[in-house]
């Protein structure tokens, strides 16, 4: 009920807005968005506020909804009520969308911005059919998260290959450690984990590919990367499955686990937790092959216009306003997370840091996530595959016949 | 005039009932059919802009699929497993309720404490066992630890999940069949126990052959509700494993609840089609039900 009072009030205050905007002529564009934790929330009122001052003639009236509401608002809205502007993730989460004729094509909002070379890191992910459909303005890097305690405790050293890895690993689990950590019941976790092990064995393109179903799971490919897996299996806190991503946290604060695969928003919880700059480490998931250049994992999200937007022209300012390095740099100092643009800066944050020197400087390639790259129903048939796995590591062939069936099924 | 009587009976009826039968027909016999509808379309839920409705006719593939999903069968297996444990709310329930059933000082508080369980949230009895399971900390695991050694994390073991969600329904299911009973127990007739008692019976045969007959009425409402408690079991899969482990503790309802409107899901017309068999399976019980009680009434 909170949502809808939210909604009811911030209806009202859009009303009286409107009719303050009347009477001044205002042209109105209307934002719906899901940024409702308080740190989002206050970082997007920030970036509306500099718009305004900028375009002094148009009102935004943003309507801030629920999370997991607007998953399903969305669909709805898009038909019946569409605002000027909104926001979602690119990759396959918007092609059902651009499929159903849902999105406008702003592909002109990227030739007249150059954004195609400011916007370059992530334009794959919004173009489809040859035409850009989003403006991704944040991302944040996925690694491996540490305690330096630990490390130091038994005597480790921060690998930089996979075998140094798993070598150390025989080193923790010898003083009762976890090696690795992390909480599957929500099963996309797992998913963070089979995504770089397939990076690094198999490289971003095919990667890119298995996501696509353009290649079978029963690859000999996809064999080497459970391979992999299957080495730090034995090594991974034990009720994983039990779970959720939040409870593996205290395991690292507390020294009961030494890595934790997971995106940069762990940063706030471990420190919460009590870590600090100097006991938390990051460090990019080591090399497997050689051979493959390092292509990495950031998930994007952006904005887009909606096909029945009214005030279209606005919404296109807008897009461009987002897409501006200055504004992205400045909305993601707020947010605590990186800018796309190639031509904006971070803050001090040292995981900031490492994270955009990572992604920036990223050879490969730059994955979304596997229930991003992958079409929905696949995800979710892969990470059960994936939890499966992790439980069961002996059920190897049936989850990739069951996964390939899936394949086969799903991208006809 | 006998013209105008006429028509007041027979209209009356049909005039009293018009708002019931409006709701039903709007909120259960249209969704009904929507439902066989939609089973027989592939429809990720989305209309285009002009309103119009995207879904793909695509006759009976949605049921065969279903044949050979895994996923399904699995869901279906559980349902069997949920029907057939559940079951032992009847027997527990009518334990607890003469156990109850005695006269002594403050029964009614104890009486309402066993009541407690029904009256508290199906999420929160699903939290509280979520945390009575919980690896490393919860009660049951730390005693299971403490007599093997080891410890089992229930809800994330393939075997013992569904088991582990089903008792945390036994709960609240015991709790209502208790109640049920006791106000059945409160019309026993005392002068029959009393003839029963000059005859000598006690204990068992008591119970058998005099008390349980009169319990009739209850057991049958005992039987009804928790055949579908059993069966309409979403709540509990959803707040204590979301279907994990791997999908090892789905249930039919919440399986179609995936398929069409989880995240992950939006094939509404998979999902119609898990609903019409779900629908097709409760049939079989509800028709049951209602030709005993027709049978009850007409006997009469």
């Amino acid at each position: 009920m909170v949502r809808y009072a939210k909604g009811a009030a911030a209806l009202m205050a859009a009303l009286l807005l409107s009719t303050a905007a009347v009477a001044q002529e205002k042209r109105i564009l209307t934002f719906i968005t899901d940024n409702n934790d308080p740190a989002p929330k206050a970082a997007w009122e920030q970036l509306v506020a500099d718009f305004e001052a900028e375009n002094a003639d148009i009102d935004v009236e943003m309507n801030i909804m629920d999370r997991e509401a607007y998953k399903t608002a969305i669909r709805n809205f898009l038909t019946a009520d569409p605002p000027d502007v909104a926001n979602w993730y690119p990759g396959n989460r918007m092609k059902p969308f651009v499929d159903a004729g849902l999105f406008l094509d702003i592909s002109d909002v990227y030739a007249s911005n150059n954004l195609t070379t400011e916007l370059a890191s992530t334009l794959p992910v919004v173009t489809q059919d040859g035409k850009q459909w989003m403006v991704p303005y944040t991302y944040y890097q996925w690694g491996i998260y540490f305690n330096r305690t630990v490390y130091e405790q038994v005597g480790a050293t921060v690998p930089t290959t996979w075998e140094e890895f798993i070598a150390n690993c025989e080193k923790f689990k010898a003083a009762n450690i976890d090696c690795l950590t992390t909480g599957t019941s929500q099963l996309w976790p797992a998913a963070g984990i089979f995504d770089y092990l397939n990076l690094r064995t198999n490289g971003y393109e095919f990667h890119r590919q298995l996501t696509n179903g353009e290649v079978a799971w029963t690859d000999d490919r996809v064999r080497a990367t459970f391979a992999e897996w299957a080495k730090v299996v034995p090594y991974t806190t034990a009720n994983h499955a039990a779970i959720d991503w939040q409870d593996a946290v205290p395991l690292v604060v507390q020294g009961k686990a030494a890595n934790y695969v997971m995106g940069n928003f762990a940063v706030a919880a471990l420190k919460e937790g009590g870590m600090t700059d100097e006991t938390l480490g990051f460090m990019p998931f080591p090399t497997i092959n050689p051979d493959v250049p390092r292509a990495e994992e950031a998930p994007t999200d952006a904005v887009f216009i909606p096909a029945g937007a009214e005030n279209v022209e606005d919404a296109k300012k807008f897009m461009a306003f987002v897409a501006r390095a200055d504004v992205q740099t400045k909305l993601n100092q707020n947010l605590g997370q990186l800018p796309v643009n190639a031509g904006a800066t971070v803050g001090e944050d040292p995981f900031l840091q490492a994270g955009f020197e990572l992604l920036s400087t990223t050879p490969g390639g730059i994955a979304q996530f596997f229930d991003r790259d992958a079409p929905a129903e696949m995800a979710k048939v892969g990470m059960e595959g994936f939890q499966e796995f992790m439980v069961k590591p002996e059920n190897l062939d049936a989850i990739l016949e069951r996964l390939e069936a899936a394949r086969q099924r799903i991208y006809q | 005039m006998p013209s105008r009587t006429f028509n007041q009976r027979s209209l009356a009826p049909w005039l009293f009932l018009a708002p019931g039968l409006l709701m039903f027909i709007v909120y259960v016999i249209w969704p009904i059919g929507e439902s066989l509808m939609l089973s027989l379309y592939d429809w990720d839920g989305l209309y285009n802009r002009e309103g119009e409705f995207t879904g793909r006719f695509i006759g009976l593939d949605n049921f065969r699929e279903l044949a050979t999903d895994q996923a399904f069968l699995v869901s279906l297996y559980n349902n069997v497993i949920w029907l057939g444990m559940y079951m032992l709310a009847v027997p527990a329930g009518l334990l607890v309720a003469i156990f109850l059933n005695q006269n002594v000082r403050g029964i009614r508080l104890y009486k309402s404490l066993f009541f407690f369980p029904f009256v508290i949230s199906q999420v929160v009895v699903g939290l509280i066992f979520s945390w009575f399971y919980a690896p490393n900390f919860g009660l049951l695991y730390l005693i299971l630890e403490w007599f093997t050694g080891s410890g089992v994390a229930i809800l994330a073991e393939e075997r013992y999940v569904t088991y582990g969600i089903i008792v945390a329904g036994l709960w609240p299911q015991i709790a209502y069949v208790m109640i049920l009973y006791l106000t059945g127990l409160n019309n026993v007739a005392p002068d029959q126990v009393e003839a029963a008692r000059l005859d000598g019976a006690k204990g068992w045969r008591m119970l058998w052959y005099v008390i349980l007959p009169q319990l009739r009425p209850a057991t049958f409402i005992a039987v009804v509700v928790t055949v579908i408690g059993a069966l309409r079991s979403f709540d509990l899969v959803s707040i204590m494993t979301a279907g994990g482990p791997f999908g090892s503790s789905r249930v039919l309802s919440y399986y179609m609840y995936e398929q069409a409107l989880s995240e992950y899901g939006y094939r509404m017309g998979y999902g119609a089609a898990i609903a019409v068999v779900l629908f097709a399976i409760m049939m079989i019980f509800i028709s049951g039900f209602i030709w005993k009680m027709w049978r009850d009434e007409t006997e009469r």
